[in-house]
């Protein structure tokens, strides 16, 4: 306890619970280990993927179909060997993990924001606001995730023109899966703040006249957010996993910005031609990604949760 | 020889900072039909003692040491399932929550026929029989009306009533009641008190009990022993203890307790509090707080000893040499 | 800053700091409408403070002391202005709250009054450093501005309540339940109050922590002319620290009285009833007859006077007619048996 004080918040992390309960868990740390390197392979994929797949200037035809490097046939200036176009598999996959995460942590950021304010509000306010939020919310619950995203892009898509459709297609997709997760947010926040609405420090911060906004923001939206932490962790693999499906299903980013998802598509055309590589890869690459991201959820929901430790 | 006798009872908690021990070294014993109340400050380990003495320590926690005997058989290395038989037929628990004894799916009296079934060997019908005379012996209105109701169709009070003749219904020697009745408002729990001591007295059962009220202890208990840090710091008949302390300790607890028959303008105050259990003091635990400290304080723990009263206390102010006591 | 002034015994002829009158609350705790329509129930109304009538001269303490759910907490809450009242009227020094509509026109009132809690567990926010727990008031009000000015506040503060003022960069979950209530108490006289709301401020604690805080707001009272509005369940905590007593009943003040007059002459049945029933330290193995019956729901309140199905009084008049508050000497009394003479008083 009294280290404790002395310390820095670096000292006071090392010296947590959640910091002990992570180093004790092998499979939290490899996930760990797992999902911080892809995600630094894909934030500097420009600069350390060995080829540039969207340099036309690059690619050459004769490269295409290229197996694996340690397959007979293989080069090895194609580690994971090439796609129809003759694209290094490695790099397409850097850059399309790149594309893929960047939708994942943008739609989860958007759908936190989102729930995380209706949550707040709903709780904090109560009575009619309460009630008109979490029927909006009830009757989201109603439509699978996944059909309110192919929703959301189809009205997009009819609406806008093609060309400008492209442009922001990245962000249409962010905004419909960001759109069909909010629910989740805004129940766990409404009930955390229910509970922590009553106890007395902000009767405290209610008796001295302070605002109900300011109540809310600087007193209940601190001490709810450790479960929103945890449903945003769980929440990134599934992102990421919609994503994939939307752009598998040829409603996702724009194919000249392949998404992991897309790779997946591109490549099961030529699963059964005998060019597994094309699409097993990028296939391997999600599913490493998800349950890293996954495992690491569950470990900080249990960490976070005093009644397991 | 004592119904239940503890002998150097040790509970310690694994943690990741080391091992906390909750209860250390504590020895006391609890004759047939006597009340032993044992009272102490949040974290002193009065309720851990009672849970340690029925087997009951949430893991990691784990009785570390010591020896508990009812009836002169060791019963702190029975095997889980004769522990159960122990608990129920020879020990009664009363916890301060009723809701967490009675289960809310049974009526109240298929659970007291079914314990006194398990532990008594009785037919249905006479199990029935007697579930309706425990409900009437412990003074619930409609008895026979009353019996298939659920746990929530209770009262507070009514609830902490069936608890006790569950806790008795069995005939047990020794009730071990914790908090019995912190949850219940005062003019609830007196009923439930003068109720508890007078069926104890009826059956003969004796009965530990666990609280951090001392004027239910200075009513209800004949012996009293006063909990610090995980360790019995004054035992002895409740009236000396409370009325004549000898360990500074309860001295100063007993004069910290506010008093409906005068008023005093300041209350004595111990200051500090009692320690964490990660940081507890090198000798006696309560050296730091304690007015009467002196050099042996800090260096040896006392264990409990024979006093200038009818109490023994785990204080150096009544160890042998005078010089000691002079010095305080 | 006046408050400093030491209070004289004048003080209690002036006008009172508190007055309560005729003060009343209602909770709806029916269930949904929805429900209620299929189910064809009424509307379940709780009468959780049903007409209460007090005042509190200025430097002196009046304690509510009375069993779960008779309406206690609810009167503190109304007072600090955390419920609206259903009927009646609460005046602080003379000034009808009712009156201050604006966050900005109460501001000045609030400032006068502040609120020390129950739990210390839960009534400091756990993200919060004890520093900005502790000059939230300072800030909120515009007392201070200057940032160092607010640190050299909080430091005194947390030496006024035996603290240190290097303590105020710790997070409240470093401390012990007695040293966080003594933070609260601190937060609560950052704003040079006059009046502080107390509910339950020990019933938290253990008892020897208890009695340094009893003894450090009895200090503070003194030293800072304070007047205190006492909540608590245990009258030996109530005696120790109150001029004036009411003992509550299901929403209503049955008795009101100095303190010894309280304990030394009980009059209503129900206070008596209490002092039998609560075991103290002076009377071990006293023979007690304890009084049967509960509280009842004070959703539907017995008719007449509320306490009649356990008084051993209790006639066909209780029944009927609810007992208005009478004056007996010194003590205010609701009780048609003492009224009548029934009891001797």
């Amino acid at each position: 306890m009294d280290a404790a004080r002395t310390m820095g918040p670096i000292g006071r992390f090392l010296d947590s619970d959640i910091w002990y309960s992570f180093k004790r868990s092998p499979l939290t740390v490899g996930s760990a280990v797992v999902a911080l390197s892809m995600i630094t392979a894909a934030v500097l994929a420009p600069l350390i993927a060995p080829h540039n797949p969207f340099d036309l200037a690059t690619l050459n035809l004769m490269d295409a179909f290229n197996p694996p490097a340690w397959v007979e046939g293989g080069n090895p200036d194609f580690l994971l060997g090439t796609d129809d176009q003759g694209r290094d598999v490695l790099s397409t996959i850097m850059h399309g993990a790149r594309i893929s995460l960047f939708v994942g942590f943008c739609s989860v950021i958007f759908a936190l924001v989102l729930g995380v304010t209706m949550g707040l509000v709903a709780g904090f306010v109560g009575g009619t606001t309460d009630a008109v939020l979490m029927r909006i919310a009830d009757i989201k619950l109603t439509f699978p995730a996944i059909l309110v995203a192919l929703l959301v892009d189809g009205l997009v898509r009819a609406a806008l023109p093609r060309e400008l459709h492209d442009r922001i297609a990245i962000w249409v997709v962010i905004f419909a899966i960001g759109i069909s997760n909010w629910v989740q947010y805004a129940r766990t926040v409404r009930g955390s703040t229910l509970v922590e609405k009553n106890k007395e420090y902000v009767m405290a911060a209610r008796v001295i006249g302070l605002s109900s906004t300011r109540i809310m923001v600087s007193h209940v939206l601190p001490n709810v957010m450790g479960p929103v932490l945890v449903i945003a962790t769980l929440n990134l693999g599934f992102a990421i996993l919609a994503e994939a499906t939307l752009s598998f299903l040829g409603v996702g980013v724009p194919p000249t910005q392949p998404s992991l998802g897309t790779l997946i598509r591109i490549g099961n055309d030529f699963l059964f031609s005998g060019e597994w590589w094309i699409t097993v890869f990028p296939g391997i690459t999600l599913a490493l990604m998800v349950l890293s991201v996954n495992l690491l959820g569950d470990w900080l929901r249990d960490a976070l949760n005093p009644r397991l430790r | 020889m004592p119904l239940l006798e503890v002998r150097n009872l040790r509970v310690e908690f694994p943690t990741r900072r080391g091992i906390l021990t909750a209860v250390d070294d504590v020895s006391f014993s609890i004759d047939e039909g006597e009340v032993l109340g044992v009272v102490g400050e949040s974290g002193a380990g009065k309720s851990i003692t009672g849970t340690a003495i029925i087997r009951l320590i949430e893991p990691p926690g784990r009785i570390a040491g010591g020896e508990v005997l009812l009836s002169g058989r060791r019963i702190d290395n029975l095997a889980a399932e004769d522990m159960r038989h122990v608990r129920g037929k020879q020990i009664g628990a009363i916890f301060q929550d009723p809701l967490t004894t009675l289960n809310p799916l049974y009526s109240i009296g298929r659970q007291l026929a079914e314990t006194m079934q398990a532990h008594l060997g009785l037919s249905d019908r006479d199990a029935r029989a007697r579930a309706i005379k425990w409900l009437e012996d412990v003074g619930i209105p409609g008895a026979a009306q009353r019996i298939d109701a659920y746990p929530h169709q209770f009262s507070g009070g009514m609830r902490q009533r069936v608890v006790i003749a569950l806790a008795l219904c069995a005939e047990p020697k020794l009730v071990i009641a914790d908090e019995p009745t912190t949850a219940l408002d005062v003019s609830i729990q007196a009923q439930v008190i003068a109720l508890l001591k007078r069926l104890c007295r009826e059956h003969g059962t004796s009965i530990m009990l666990v609280t951090h009220d001392m004027g239910v202890i200075a009513e209800t208990a004949d012996r009293v022993a006063v909990m610090y840090a995980g360790r019995i710091a004054e035992i002895g008949p409740v009236r000396d203890v409370v009325k004549g302390a000898r360990h500074p300790y309860t001295e100063g607890l007993m004069g910290s307790i506010p008093s409906l028959a005068h008023k005093v303008e300041r209350l004595r105050q111990i200051d500090g509090s009692m320690p964490r259990l990660t940081d507890i003091p090198r000798g006696c635990a309560f050296n730091p707080r304690c007015t009467k400290v002196f050099d042996r304080c800090l260096i040896e723990r006392p264990d409990l000893m024979a006093t200038d009263g009818a109490s023994r206390a785990a204080c150096w102010l009544y160890a042998g040499p005078k010089e000691a006591r002079d010095a305080a | 800053m006046p408050l400093d002034a030491p209070h004289s015994s004048s003080a209690a002829t002036t006008r009172p700091l508190l007055e309560v009158d005729d003060l009343a609350r209602d909770f709806d705790v029916s269930k949904p409408l929805l429900f209620r329509l299929l189910q064809g129930e009424k509307k379940r109304i709780l009468k959780a403070v049903a007409g209460v009538s007090f005042a509190i001269p200025k430097g002196t303490t009046l304690s509510l002391v009375g069993e779960s759910g008779c309406g206690k907490t609810t009167v503190a809450r109304l007072v600090v202005g955390l419920y609206a009242p259903t009927r009646g009227s609460i005046r602080i020094d003379g000034t009808d709250m009712a009156t201050l509509t604006s966050r900005a026109a109460q501001a000045p009132v609030r400032r006068r009054m502040q609120m020390i809690f129950q739990d210390p567990y839960a009534s400091l926010n756990p993200r919060w450093r004890v520093g900005d727990i502790i000059a939230e008031p300072i800030r909120a009000f515009g007392l201070l501005n200057d940032a160092r000015a607010i640190a050299d506040r909080v430091g005194e503060l947390l030496t006024q309540v035996g603290l240190s003022p290097k303590d105020r960069t710790k997070f409240p979950h470093e401390f012990s339940g007695g040293q966080r209530q003594r933070i609260s108490i601190a937060r609560a006289l950052s704003s040079n109050p006059e009046f502080l709301v107390c509910d339950e401020p020990t019933s938290a604690l253990d008892v020897s922590v208890q009695a340094q805080i009893l003894n450090l707001m009895k200090d503070l009272q003194q030293r800072l002319g304070l007047t205190y509005l006492f909540i608590s369940h245990n009258l030996a905590v109530v005696r120790h620290m109150s001029d004036r007593i009411g003992v509550m009943y299901l929403g209503k003040i049955v008795e009101l009285a100095p303190g010894e007059t309280l304990f030394a002459t009980p009059k209503h049945p129900y206070t008596r009833l209490l002092l039998e029933a609560i075991p103290d330290l002076d009377m071990t193995g006293r023979a007690r007859t304890p009084v049967g019956g509960e509280v009842p729901s004070p959703i539907s309140p017995p008719s007449g006077c509320a306490f009649h199905p356990r008084c051993p009084f209790a006639n066909d008049r209780c029944k009927a007619e609810a007992p208005k508050l009478v004056t007996r000497g010194p003590a205010q009394v609701a009780c048609h048996a003492v009224e009548e003479g029934r009891i001797a008083a």
